[in-house]
């Protein structure tokens, strides 16, 4: 098996892997953050649930980092040995005339995710582990009620961030609009189901992000 | 038709290339693009320079030994045609057209046009067979039953002529829609599964050994084939490699 994910293809299944990892992740994520729409009790309860419980705080979370750095490392090591597999340039070459700009430049739409990853990082995650394991208040509470709700409104109170946090996720939704379709190709589930899968990516990657952004827009104007 | 050619021209494999360019005057419609050549060659021979050397054969559309990169993709502008097929009356009068060879770390100029493309050979012979006693005594072909739909694809996946048109339009120089077509056209049938493990094994170590790249499946290759190999054969090694990995 370690052979395996030294070769070629086991390394792109392995990036495969990662990916249906992080959207299984961005589905949870949206099914917490959308509950902000309608209920402000129910999203607190989830929010304090996720940050607090053991099981998610220290089974899932470092999971889910470590799925995140993979993720990253390895498109960048994968990148680079593709570019080293080019050689020498085309003086003229028409890439658009057998495929997409978006499965061209999964780097580029990768590397703008990722600097909203650490954004949010710092905006979001820091402050949490700050909260909750330095100063060691787990109990979610401000001013007699849950903070949660309070602290989300708050940031999309800022039009910068709305601003920044809609790029990224149109960036995400066209990572997404192809990395769905090549994440089950790799694997080589889609041979003969092509049509039907392309259908539920373009569906996926439309559907998340524009969630995301829906929230952060919603929030942005309904305070 | 005048045309303006934009040609990659390179003494040898060690030599420094540059783009050079030459007038072709009177060139008809229907003529093929590597007639086209013959006639710019004829033209340079005459005075007295060296001929642009590219690689053909058959000229039928089938040996796979004619290349080019044409205006920015391999085989030219047409589908489903190796540029042996491609016509003249695809460009028009007056255009510049701009000819390279396929780039690729793993597919290096030997002369002008012309690539090494022996990594395939390579690939080929590490794997893209199956071991049959042909002493006299081999089976009968039809005594193994075989379903249309397998038999069908086995063959979409054989059409593949090995010209390097996949590699050479990959952003990636991968080669995996070649190794996938090799792979499949023995995974489809009941002949090549005594073999199959070490086969895509094999075949994609030698793959990786030469430098190809890595598949990002923007099915570019699928597009530029001119005997439209399909993706589906990439994910159909993929998972072969799988299932011999799990072996």
């Amino acid at each position: 098996m370690s052979g395996f994910f030294k070769s070629s293809i086991g390394r792109k299944v392995a990036m495969a892997l990662s990916a249906f990892f992080l959207m299984f992740f961005l589905i949870i994520h949206l099914t917490v953050n959308i509950t902000s729409l309608f209920s402000e009790d129910l999203f607190n309860e989830l929010s304090h649930f996720m940050g607090t419980n053991p099981l998610v705080q220290i089974g899932l979370q470092p999971v889910l980092i470590a799925g995140v750095v993979f993720h990253f490392v390895m498109g960048f090591v994968l990148e680079l040995k593709n570019r080293k597999a080019i050689g020498v340039k085309y003086v003229q070459n028409n890439g658009a005339a057998n495929s997409t700009w978006v499965s061209r430049n999964m780097i580029l739409s990768g590397v703008v995710i990722l600097a909203f990853i650490m954004l949010h990082f710092i905006d979001f995650w820091i402050p949490e582990i700050n909260t909750k394991y330095i100063l060691g208040d787990m109990s979610g509470m401000h001013d007699g009620g849950l903070r949660y709700y309070h602290e989300l409104v708050e940031k999309f109170h800022n039009p910068i961030r709305v601003v920044a946090y809609v790029i990224a996720f149109v960036l995400l939704g066209l990572h997404l609009a192809h990395g769905f379709t090549s994440a089950f190709q790799s694997m080589g589930i889609s041979a003969g189901r092509k049509q039907t899968m392309q259908k539920i990516g373009k569906a996926y990657a439309i559907i998340i992000p524009l969630g995301f952004i829906i929230i952060a827009i919603f929030h942005h104007f309904n305070h | 038709m005048n045309l303006t050619l934009r040609i990659w021209r390179q003494k040898d494999s060690s030599a420094k290339g540059q783009m050079v360019d030459y007038k072709v005057n009177d060139i008809s419609e229907h003529m093929s693009f590597l007639e086209m050549m013959d006639v710019l060659n004829e033209q340079l021979v005459n005075s007295g320079e060296e001929p642009v050397a590219f690689d053909h054969d058959c000229r039928e559309g089938i040996c796979g030994m004619c290349s080019l990169y044409i205006n920015g993709e391999a085989h030219g502008p047409d589908r489903g045609v190796t540029t042996c097929q491609l016509h003249m009356r695809m460009f028009n009068d007056g255009d510049t057209i701009t000819i390279e060879p396929w780039r690729a770390a793993a597919f290096p100029v030997i002369k002008d046009l012309v690539v090494d493309r022996t990594s395939f050979e390579r690939i080929q012979h590490a794997g893209g067979y199956i071991s049959v006693n042909t002493s006299g005594n081999t089976q009968d072909a039809n005594a193994i039953p075989i379903s249309k739909h397998a038999a069908d694809e086995a063959m979409d996946a054989a059409t593949c002529i090995g010209c390097g048109a996949c590699v050479a339009t990959c952003k990636n120089s991968s080669a995996m829609l070649f190794v996938g077509a090799k792979v499949s056209q023995y995974a489809l049938l009941p002949q090549g599964q005594v073999e199959a493990a070490d086969r895509v094994k094999n075949m994609v170590a030698q793959m990786d050994l030469e430098g190809f790249g890595n598949c990002t499946n923007t099915g570019a290759c699928e597009i530029e084939c001119p005997k439209g190999i399909s993706l589906d054969n990439i994910a159909r090694m993929n998972r072969e490699l799988i299932k011999a990995a799990l072996k």
